[in-house]
């Protein structure tokens, strides 16, 4: 799972170089959002492992996760990237400091369902971020995040990754 | 080459902390990281606003003379000082309440002071690069490990060996899920300005009224706090500012978005 949201996040910063997200539902929206959408695997809390990340410091994230109803979320949605297979816009949801829904809002024609885009569009996307992996962001720097704020944040997500 | 993570919500914002490096799983690195949220915390008790216990908080209160305060409330109050006299006023340490009555408040300072403070703790660590993102406000250093054995056989997830830089996305102002810029950096600070995450709570001393434009200002350079400084001042001052920055911060560089 880890390898899998690393992979993923990677992705974000990718798209984020590559191709300069235009769009995304603001914060407001999110959190008015009633619809969870999620799929079966991913996990809607934060780990608690303390032990794996060494100290205390994951027991705060959850006590947050209270203030925050876990159905607050952020979309980032990438711009339309051409690919050898036509374009694909792909767009992720952050939700409880994870990237828990990755999907493809656009895909090339003759393609028909969502399940046989995700089906290659994550492993297309994967292929790049190894060939790009350089370009992958560390982290974020922006007007104040508040402990409120923070498990929608992209900067959540980096942070989870590497608990 | 390993990479770890450790996140704590400390004076009301998240804290991250990234090592890059080989012994990043050691009990010792766990120990000096502790150390490092540890000294974000005592930050947090002398100097929050939100606390009615804290040495700052007396001050406003008038319950306590600067001067009698502990020595790192004075350090912070000859800062804020200099910060006000290097910026024109354009910092300040003197912000109005929720009544509109001014009275110290040397956040606006405090927190990239705080945060460099635990970043030279995280520098004790040899062997090992640090990323600390406070609220947004970012402090990188570290020594490199060297670069003998430099094939990374187990996780697939090298990036290139070592002296790789820390790239930091600069947020768009317009569009927080859009990263606007790349700064990338081995040592220094980045510091973003802004309304978008709070509102306007950045309050410009001349025209006396906090600042609720859009936009941003990121400042990089040596020192989170100078460039946390700078890009609140160059926020919230005039244009003319602009000049003076380059006059008297010449290691430092802006990027308005």
């Amino acid at each position: 799972m880890r390898r899998i949201v690393t992979t993923i996040l990677s992705t974000i910063s990718i798209m984020v170089l590559l191709f300069s997200y235009h769009t995304s539902s603001s914060s407001a929206t999110i959190s008015a959002s009633p619809m969870v959408q999620q799929p079966a695997s991913s996990d809607p809390n934060p780990p608690s492992g303390s032990s794996k990340s060494g100290g205390s410091s994951t027991t705060r994230p959850s006590a947050a996760a209270k203030a925050s109803p876990a159905t607050s979320r952020a979309t980032y949605t990438g711009q339309s990237a051409d690919t050898q297979w036509g374009p694909v816009q792909v767009q992720l949801t952050v939700q409880g400091g994870k990237i828990t829904r990755a999907r493809a809002v656009q895909y090339p024609q003759g393609t028909n369902t969502d399940a046989q885009i995700n089906g290659y569009a994550l492993p297309l996307l994967d292929q790049e971020v190894v060939q790009k992996q350089s370009a992958s962001i560390d982290t974020i720097s922006g007007a104040t995040v508040t402990s409120d704020g923070y498990l929608q944040s992209l900067q959540s997500a980096i942070d989870q990754a590497h608990l | 080459m390993s990479r770890k993570a450790w996140v704590q919500q400390i004076m009301g914002m998240p804290i991250s902390i990234h090592l890059r490096g080989k012994d990043v799983d050691s009990p010792m690195v766990a120990h000096v990281v502790e150390d490092a949220f540890d000294l974000l915390r005592e930050a947090d008790r002398l100097f929050s606003t939100y606390r009615d216990d804290s040495e700052v908080s007396r001050i406003r209160r008038g319950e306590l003379d600067p001067g009698h305060a502990d020595p790192l409330v004075q350090q912070v109050v000859t800062l804020c000082r200099q910060a006000g006299e290097l910026t024109k006023g354009a910092f300040t340490d003197q912000l109005p309440d929720d009544q509109g009555v001014l009275g110290f408040d040397p956040t606006g300072l405090v927190k990239g002071w705080a945060a460099d403070r635990a970043a030279s703790r995280l520098a004790d660590l040899s062997g090992l690069t640090f990323c600390l993102n406070a609220g947004g406000d970012v402090v990188v250093g570290g020594t490199e490990p060297q670069p003998e054995t430099a094939v990374d056989g187990e996780s697939g997830q090298s990036n290139g060996g070592s002296g790789a830089a820390w790239r930091v996305g600069i947020e768009d102002p317009r569009d927080r899920s859009r990263v606007a810029q790349v700064v990338e950096l081995h040592h220094g600070g980045v510091a973003t300005s802004g309304t978008a995450a709070r509102g306007a709570h950045l309050y410009d001393p001349n025209a006396q009224t906090f600042v609720d434009r859009g936009g941003s200002v990121t400042v990089v350079g040596p020192s989170l706090m100078w460039a946390d400084v700078w890009a609140t001042a160059l926020f919230v001052g005039p244009k003319s500012l602009m000049l003076r920055f380059s006059e008297v911060a010449g290691d430092y560089r802006a990027i308005s978005l």
